[in-house]
C-alpha cells in the first residue's frame, strides 16, 4: 500500500455541455497528506471534488481512487470516503445524535456501533451538550463541525471538504482549522478546496492553484510563495489612486522586484520590506499610507492569474 | 489500515433498510400530525358517506351501502397515502433538505433510496388499512374472512401508485406541478375509481379510464375480499395490472434518482 497514491488522476476532464469545467488535470495525493484546492469561484474545484467522491462521473481522464476506478467502483469507494459537501444536507428534523447514527447506518454500521461513534464524534466536534437537541438552531459554525463528525463516522481513508469554513464568522473558522488540524496530526488524509489563501496555509501540506479549470501551479504554500512571489509585500497607497495609480507604479519601479498597480493600492514585491521603506522615502513619494507583510497565497495567485483571488 | 477490514466487516445493515429507517426515525417525530388524516379522517368518511348517504342509498350490489364503499375507503386511504408522501417530501429531500445528496456520498445508491421509501409508504399504508380494518368489523363492515388479504392488496397499489409519482417528483424542478397531478390524476382517480359508485354508473366515455387507474383495480380486489365474491376481471388480471405499474414506476423512478443525483 506505501507509495500508492490515494488520488490519481491523468487527464481528468469534466463538461457540462458546451461549459469546461476542470480541462484536464492531473493529480497524486499520498496517504496522510492535507492536499488543497486554491482558485477562485468557478475554477473547477468542486467539479473536481464531485469527481472525487465518485458522485459525478468524469468525461474524460483517467481516475483512481484508494486504488480503485472510480467509474466502477463508486460504491466500494464511497464506503471509504468522508465528504463534508459545501451546502449543508444534515436532516433539520433530526436529533443532532440521530443525524450522525443515521448516516452511520447507511455505511452498513450495527446500531451499537453507530452510537457508540456518534457519542465519540460529537465530542470530537464539542457538540456533546446539543445531541438531543434540534439541527436547526444551531450556528453555521456548529452544523459544519457536525457535518464533519458526520463525515468521520465511517472512520474514513479521506476526507474530503468542499469549502469547510465559507460563510462562517472568524471565531467559528478558528475552532473550524484547530478540529481539522487533530484530524491531520492523526493521519487522516484530508483534500479540501478554498478560496482563502489563510486557510489553504494553515492547513494544507501541499495545493495546486486552480483557474479556468486547469491547475496553473503546484507546491507547499511555502513553495510556492518562493517561487512566485517574494518574501514581502509592500502596500503603498496614494492620494488620488485610482487615476494616479499608474503614475505612482511607474515612480516605484525599481525598489522591488515587481510592481503589480491595483485600483486601491500598489503592490511591491521586495525581499526586505525596510529597505524598500527607506528607497521609497529616498525618492521623495509621499504615500497616504504604507503597510510591509509576508507575501501571502494571495499574491502567488494574483501572479500567476493577473487577479485577486475573492472578488 | 486496520481500521478499513473492521468497517468492512461491521457491515451489518443492507442501504435499503438504512434508508427505510431513516424515514421511520423521522415518523417517530412527526406521527402524531399523520393520525388524523390515515386513521380518523377514513372513519369519519365511512361514518357520514356510508351511513349517512347510505341511509338513502339503500343497497349496492345486492349489499348494504357501508359494506359497499368500506373496500373503496380502504383502498382510497392506501391511495391517498401513497401519493401524499411521494410529493412534497420527495421533492424537499432533493431541493431543501438535501437528504438524497447526503446519501448519494456514501454506500446508499438511488435504487436503495427508492426502496427504502416505498417500503415506509408500505409500512404507513398497513399501519393505516390494519386500523381501520379494525374500526369496521365493529360496524359489520366485512363479510368474508378473505379480507384478511386487503393490507396485501393496498401494498401493492401503494407500490403501483407511490413509484410513478416518486419518478414524477424526483423529475421536476418546482412544487407547483403537484397541484396539476393533483387536479388532473389524483382527485378524478378517486371519485371515479369505484369507490363510492360501480364504474357501470359511468358512461361508456369514462369508463376506461377507471380502468387504466390502478386504483380500480386495487378497490375491486379489496370488495371482492371484503364481501366474498368474485371481482370485475380474474384476479391475476387486476394483480398483474397493478404489478405492471409497480415495476414500471420503480424503473422510472430509480432512473430519475440516477439523473437528479449525477451532476
Amino acid at each position: 500500500m506505501a507509495g500508492q497514491p490515494l488520488i490519481y488522476a491523468r487527464g481528468l476532464v469534466k463538461r457540462f455541455g458546451e461549459f469546461t469545467a476542470v480541462a484536464g488535470i492531473d493529480l497524486d495525493v499520498a496517504p496522510g497528506e492535507a492536499f488543497g484546492f486554491l482558485g477562485p469561484n468557478g475554477a473547477g474545484k468542486s467539479s473536481t471534488m464531485r469527481m472525487i467522491g465518485c458522485v459525478s462521473t468524469p468525461t474524460a481522464g483517467e481516475l483512481r481512487i484508494l486504488g480503485m476506478d472510480a467509474v466502477h467502483d463508486g460504491p466500494r469507494i464511497r464506503a471509504r470516503l468522508g465528504v463534508c459537501p459545501q451546502l449543508d444536507n444534515l436532516d433539520p428534523d433530526l436529533t443532532v445524535r440521530e443525524n450522525l447514527v443515521t448516516y452511520a447506518r447507511y455505511f452498513g454500521l450495527s446500531r451499537a456501533e453507530s452510537r457508540r461513534r456518534a457519542d465519540e464524534l460529537l465530542e470530537f466536534v464539542q457538540l456533546r451538550d446539543r445531541a438531543g437537541g434540534k439541527v436547526e438552531p444551531l450556528s453555521g459554525g456548529m452544523k459544519r463541525r457536525l457535518t464533519i463528525a458526520r463525515a468521520m463516522v465511517n472512520e474514513p481513508d479521506l476526507v474530503l471538504l468542499d469549502e469547510p469554513t465559507t460563510g462562517l464568522d472568524p471565531q467559528a473558522r478558528h475552532l473550524l482549522w484547530e478540529r481539522l488540524f487533530r484530524l491531520k496530526q492523526r493521519g487522516t488524509t484530508l483534500v479540501l478546496t478554498t478560496h482563502y489563501m489563510d486557510e489553504a496555509e494553515q492547513l494544507c501540506d501541499r495545493l495546486v492553484v486552480m483557474d479556468g479549470g486547469r491547475i496553473v501551479a503546484e507546491g507547499s504554500p511555502r513553495s510556492l510563495i518562493e517561487t512566485y512571489s517574494t518574501a514581502e509585500v509592500v502596500e503603498v497607497r496614494f492620494p488620488g489612486m485610482p487615476e494616479a495609480g499608474a503614475r505612482y507604479a511607474g515612480a516605484l519601479e525599481g525598489v522591488g522586484k515587481r510592481v503589480d498597480p491595483l485600483p486601491d493600492r500598489v503592490l511591491v514585491y521586495v525581499d526586505d520590506g525596510d529597505a524598500a521603506l527607506a528607497e521609497i522615502q529616498r525618492r521623495g513619494l509621499e504615500p497616504s499610507s504604507v503597510l510591509v507583510r509576508r507575501s501571502t497565497l494571495e499574491d502567488v495567485f494574483l501572479h500567476l492569474t493577473g487577479r485577486t483571488l475573492v472578488d | 489500515m486496520a481500521l478499513r477490514t473492521e468497517t468492512a466487516a461491521a457491515r451489518v445493515v443492507h442501504p435499503t433498510v438504512a434508508v427505510l429507517e431513516r424515514h421511520l426515525t423521522l415518523y417517530r417525530r412527526l406521527w402524531q400530525a399523520s393520525v388524523f388524516s390515515s386513521f380518523v379522517l377514513p372513519v369519519l368518511f365511512l361514518l357520514s358517506i356510508g351511513i349517512g348517504v347510505g341511509g338513502y342509498v339503500g343497497r349496492v350490489q345486492g349489499v348494504d351501502y357501508l359494506s359497499w364503499i368500506v373496500p373503496g375507503v380502504l383502498a382510497s386511504t392506501a391511495f391517498q397515502i401513497a401519493v401524499g408522501e411521494s410529493t412534497y417530501s420527495v421533492l424537499g429531500d432533493f431541493k431543501w433538505v438535501r437528504a438524497y445528496h447526503a446519501m448519494r456520498a456514501t454506500p446508499v445508491e438511488p435504487v436503495d433510496m427508492v426502496r427504502g421509501h416505498l417500503l415506509y409508504l408500505v409500512f404507513r399504508v398497513t399501519i393505516a388499512v390494519v386500523a381501520f380494518l379494525v374500526v369496521v368489523v365493529f360496524f359489520g363492515g366485512l363479510h368474508s374472512p378473505w379480507a384478511l388479504v386487503t393490507p396485501l392488496v393496498c401494498a401493492l397499489l401503494t407500490v403501483s401508485v407511490a413509484a410513478p409519482v416518486t419518478a414524477f417528483a424526483a423529475t421536476i424542478d418546482h412544487d407547483s406541478y403537484f397541484s396539476l397531478l393533483f387536479r388532473l390524476v389524483v382527485l378524478p382517480a378517486s371519485l371515479f375509481s369505484g369507490v363510492f359508485f360501480p364504474v357501470e354508473q359511468l358512461t361508456a366515455v369514462l369508463r376506461p379510464l377507471a380502468y387504466a387507474s390502478p386504483m380500480w383495480h386495487a378497490v375491486e380486489l379489496c370488495r371482492a375480499a371484503t364481501l366474498g365474491r368474485a371481482p370485475a376481471w380474474p384476479v391475476p388480471v387486476h394483480a398483474g395490472y397493478l404489478l405492471v405499474w409497480a415495476v414500471a414506476g420503480l424503473f422510472l423512478a430509480v432512473r430519475a434518482f440516477r439523473r437528479k443525483l449525477e451532476d
